[in-house]
């Protein structure tokens, strides 16, 4: 029988593409040829229905760009505007930013490794890390009342101070998550099916990486040592002492390990956080109407998924002129092609799964 | 007893039951792994319909054969139609030949708690099992369409692999029994007195790996990967037809252990024969030591399944090609020497 190349339609009903991301693959039986995605099924014209809402109205749209870290894109657009409007964010109103902010990143991670391992077929892994996934929920709403789109920070600060219970119950789950994730990696770590699927699968160097624009987990696999958080803190970001964790092969498995490593790291900032909370306020004082002088603004933030950035264009209304937004999925989306090609089809779906996409914050 | 009852009653009896035995497993088995799986998830798993949820799988038949019966315009209708029937039929039909229990005596008749004995039993058990593979094949073949195509593709690869240790671990059994004969594999274990689990461990270790991939079971269940393939060979597949693919996996499960059971742990034998202290166990009817060894069998399926990752197919060839069958020939071959110079 003569064997063909032909093309495979992955998606967007397909249960593995992490919503609706079509990616049309040119297979030769099982090995891949080459990937692209088709994008848009989820565009909501995010950035052009910015324009007509005022600045403080923008803060909640952001919320269902990376849902999965819907803090996140708070901090990334009110951290560009107070630039822009040159707001001073209180001492108190950073801490508890940050302390969010590692929140958010610790649900990201578990959602991403539950995911991820389903991807692969271990379907166990996925209840164990949204066990944990869910005390860090529970964090969120009492915090501010919802779980998923949290619209927890303002421009200008937070939209509640921590207080001492919240603190007690934050510093319990912080207890509670490294138990839940040493049961993930008894799954996983040294399982020989699991290396198997993901060590050098999917194999990126540094070079490639950074030339694809990639940023986050998935750079920092390669072996590439860049982190927002270190490299140009924000958000009171240089008081504390953490590591960035590397990989270096750049492959499934090492993106696996740098995540659960941030897992740990966030522990530690958050743990930092809490202990020097300093006193103060929880937010500026930010007019109702906000209303800033033209100008430009540019700020990027480490989020869970890479490097998330704003541009904030103002024309002197209390409406953006124009915010752009640079979302890491989307760019390391660009990546998928040369990551798949010559691996077969069943690691199309673990590499994809690796880049820990979100389809909201790449549709917009 | 009446020649109408002996030669009537009792083998139509048997027949009726030998279908309906695998079909209650089956439903006792979806109820079981799901009930299970999601107990290790710390989840509650089905709950409401009937005791502990143990009516869902009724319930869910129900529902399936209300379903409406879809098939795409491109499919190929016969294969299509026979594919599913196929896969059940050969699962069914394999327990025939199946041991049970042990024979039964009422007054000067005896019950046996099989259909048939065969000399060559095994050998059509085996047979059987491979033919419901080609139901795979054409199912995945016949729906024309592009992810059961690949299940289909997988689906062969997978049984150029596993068939070949499988069939070498079975000869060894039939070395050590010197029959092919299923009822004859058990009673020679008794007069041995070891079952020949603890005798040949590679052997068991080697068909249960292989009995694994053979019922497309997790980690081998790369035919129907849910998460590549969506479906994999029975996405097409809609209502009644996809019900019967689903209760011929489990059937097939119930099978495969029933197969282990009667070739290395000794089928419907108590254990510890040789201990005097622990003669009651001889009280317990073999239909019952038969029933709790293939029900270890069966969660040891589910336990597998909410363990493991699915292996990729060219590490399944792999594992199959240079551990498997190297091991499986070796072992035949350190069998066949110890039976030749005993």
């Amino acid at each position: 029988m003569e064997l063909r190349e032909y093309d495979l339609n992955m998606g967007p009903q397909h249960p593995s593409t992490h919503g609706v991301l079509r990616l049309k693959l040119a297979v030769d039986n099982e090995v891949v040829l080459g990937v692209e995605p088709v994008l848009g099924y989820l565009h909501r014209g995010m950035e052009k229905l910015w324009e007509s809402l005022t600045y403080h109205q923008v803060v909640p749209l952001t919320d269902r760009l990376d849902y999965l870290a819907s803090l996140s894109n708070n901090l990334g657009y009110c951290l560009t505007v107070e630039k822009l409007a040159g707001i001073e964010v209180p001492g108190r109103a950073r801490y508890i930013r940050v302390v969010l902010a590692e929140l958010q990143r610790l649900a990201s991670h578990l959602a991403w490794v539950g995911f991820m391992a389903n991807d692969i077929g271990a379907m166990s892994v996925l209840l164990y890390a949204f066990e944990a996934r869910e005390d860090v929920l529970d964090i969120f709403e009492e915090y501010c009342g919802a779980r998923l789109t949290l619209h927890g920070i303002r421009i200008g600060g937070a939209v509640r101070d921590l207080d001492a219970p919240l603190v007690a119950r934050i510093r319990a789950v912080l207890g509670k998550v490294p138990d839940r994730l040493d049961d993930v990696r008894a799954l996983l770590d040294e399982n020989r099916i699991w290396k198997e699927r993901t060590v050098g699968v999917g194999r990126l160097s540094g070079a490639d990486a950074v030339a694809h624009g990639l940023t986050g987990p998935a750079l920092r696999a390669s072996g590439v040592p860049w982190d927002m958080r270190k490299d140009i803190p924000y958000s009171s970001y240089d008081d504390f002492d953490f590591e960035v964790p590397l990989g270096a092969n750049g492959d499934v498995y090492d993106r696996y390990l740098v995540r659960l490593g941030e897992i740990g790291q966030s522990i530690r900032i958050v743990r930092q956080a809490l202990d020097g909370l300093p006193d103060g306020e929880f937010a500026a004082k930010v007019p109702r109407v906000l209303k800033i002088a033209p100008g430009e603004a540019f700020h990027t933030i480490e989020a869970p998924k890479g490097v998330l950035g704003f541009t904030v264009r103002s024309n002197g209304t209390d409406k953006p002129e124009r915010v752009k937004m640079r979302s890491p999925s989307f760019i390391n989306l660009q990546a998928l092609d040369a990551m798949c090609r010559g691996y077969m089809f069943s690691d199309v779906i673990g590499i994809l799964g690796s880049l820990d996409i979100v389809l909201g914050e790449i549709d917009k | 007893m009446t020649p109408f009852v002996a030669d009537v009653l009792i083998p139509v009896g048997k027949i009726v039951a030998v279908i309906l035995y695998p079909m209650i497993m089956v439903v006792v088995m979806i109820w079981l792994e799901r009930r299970v799986v999601a107990l290790m998830q710390l989840r509650l798993g089905p709950n409401r319909v009937g005791f502990q949820g143990l009516a869902q799988p009724v319930a869910d038949a129900v529902k399936l054969f209300f379903k409406e019966d879809i098939r795409p315009r491109q499919a190929d209708r016969l294969l299509f139609n026979i594919a599913p029937v196929l896969v059940m039929f050969t699962s069914l039909l394999a327990f025939a030949f199946m041991p049970l229990g042990e024979p039964v005596r009422i007054g000067a008749y005896t019950l046996t708690l099989w259909i048939a004995e065969s000399p060559v039993g095994l050998l059509i058990v085996l047979g059987l099992s491979s033919i419901s593979v080609f139901g795979v094949i054409f199912g995945g073949w016949a729906a024309n369409s592009k992810y059961p195509l690949m299940g289909a593709l997988r689906s062969v690869v997978q049984v150029l692999s596993y068939e070949i240790p499988l069939g070498l671990t079975v000869l060894t059994v039939a070395f050590a029994a010197r029959s092919m004969d299923l009822v004859e594999i058990v009673r020679r274990q008794e007069s041995s007195g070891v079952w020949y689990g603890f005798l040949m461990p590679v052997s068991f270790v080697v068909f249960w790996i292989s009995a694994v991939a053979e019922t497309n079971r997790a980690p081998f269940d790369l035919p129907e990967a849910e998460s590549e393939l969506v479906a994999g060979y029975h996405t097409e597949y809609s209502g009644m037809k996809f019900a019967y693919f689903y209760m011929a996996e489990y059937a097939h499960m119930v099978l495969v252990s029933s197969l282990v059971v009667n070739l290395f742990f000794g089928g419907w034998l108590a254990p510890f024969p040789s201990v005097p202290a622990l003669d009651f166990l001889e009280v317990v009817p073999g239909f019952v030591w038969y029933l709790v060894k293939i029900m270890f069998f069966l969660y040891l399926y589910v336990w597998i399944r909410a363990t493991f990752p699915r292996y990729r197919f060219d590490s399944l060839i792999r594992l199959v090609w240079k551990w498997l069958i190297p091991l499986a020939l070796l072992n035949f071959l350190v069998v066949a020497l110890v039976r030749y110079l005993r």
